[in-house]
């Protein structure tokens, strides 16, 4: 078994080279599954039997909802490489996928109000469920400033790390709030060990939309990485040639 | 097929058209600041280096 690809992924330059392949071809594939998926959960997908056209909301709010734990759980690998090995890559993806994350346990968070209130008659209910989600947006956001405020490059990376490893507890809780603890959210729309309760022209869209946001994801978050290589590897000779060349 | 008879049909969402299309347009609008923030991020950073390196050529 070769481990070169871990150093390679431990390569700022080798990421750059990678990724300027394939970042925007991940990009447009997201954008095209994201916009098929949404777009047939919205005007094609049957009515549902008790809450009418208003569970349409479901193709938004469940691929963010998806998205922000994944995030958050690549975030808790990247920080425990970092503070195993130092990878060099490991706090490059930490900065550029936090706000990535945040933005989608946003969405999940305000779709999920606006949901609530014609669904459950309320938009916010300090639940299991949608508590843990807070205070995995809150993670985010602390994860972002820790970056942002601490002038000191290792101590931002070390601190952001550890943060991003210690919040990793949440994510259980996350997925676990609905069976543990008496709650208005309903279970999970999808197992790999059930069928799915949806007929299937109800969650074929939502499982297109959901790999939408995947690769939506990964698009953005190489874009964002990339931008961030350069700005700390600018002291090396191929950034520079990169960029006085334009061959960004 | 569409699930919906008519454009009217569409728009209404039964009876929560409200709650249906603003979140499609919050979360519009969240996405595409998100996008544009990281393309604007990369065009920054490749400013502000073009400029450092000229900077340190001409001292």
């Amino acid at each position: 078994m070769s481990w070169i690809w871990f150093h390679k992924l431990g390569s700022p330059k080798w990421f750059y080279q990678w990724s300027s392949k394939w970042a925007t071809a991940v990009f447009l594939i997201g954008l095209l599954a994201t916009l098929i998926g949404v777009g047939w959960g919205l005007g094609f997908a049957p009515t549902d039997y008790q809450q009418g056209e208003t569970y349409r909301i479901i193709y938004l709010h469940v691929p963010a909802a998806v998205l922000a734990e994944s995030c958050y759980f690549s975030l808790g690998v990247a920080g425990f490489v970092y503070l195993v090995w130092q990878m060099k890559m490991a706090p490059i993806f930490i900065k550029s996928m936090a706000p990535i994350g945040a933005a989608m346990a946003a969405i999940a968070l305000l779709s999920g109000a606006i949901w609530g209130k014609p669904t459950w008659g309320t938009w916010w209910v300090w639940d299991a469920r949608l508590t843990s989600v807070l205070v995995l947006f809150i993670l985010y956001m602390g994860i972002i400033a820790l970056q942002n405020t601490l002038e000191d490059v290792t101590l931002a990376n070390q601190a952001a790390a550890i943060v991003s490893v210690l919040g990793l507890i949440n994510l259980p809780i996350i997925k676990y709030s609905v069976n543990w603890w008496n709650t208005l959210h309903q279970p999970a729309s999808f197992s790999l060990t059930k069928k799915p309760t949806m007929p299937m022209d109800m969650w074929l869209p939502l499982l297109i939309a959901v790999i939408g946001f995947y690769c939506l994801v990964a698009g953005l978050a190489m874009w964002r990485m990339q931008s961030e290589i350069l700005l700390r590897e600018r002291r090396t000779q191929w950034v520079k040639e990169k960029v006085m060349n334009d061959g960004v | 097929m569409m699930a919906f008879d008519s454009v009217a049909d569409f728009l209404q969402m039964g009876t929560h058209g409200g709650f249906v299309w603003s979140t499609y347009g919050l979360v519009l609008l969240i996405l595409t600041g998100l996008i544009l923030n990281t393309l604007q991020g990369r065009r920054k950073v490749i400013r502000q280096l073009k400029k450092r390196y000229l900077r340190e050529s001409n001292s």
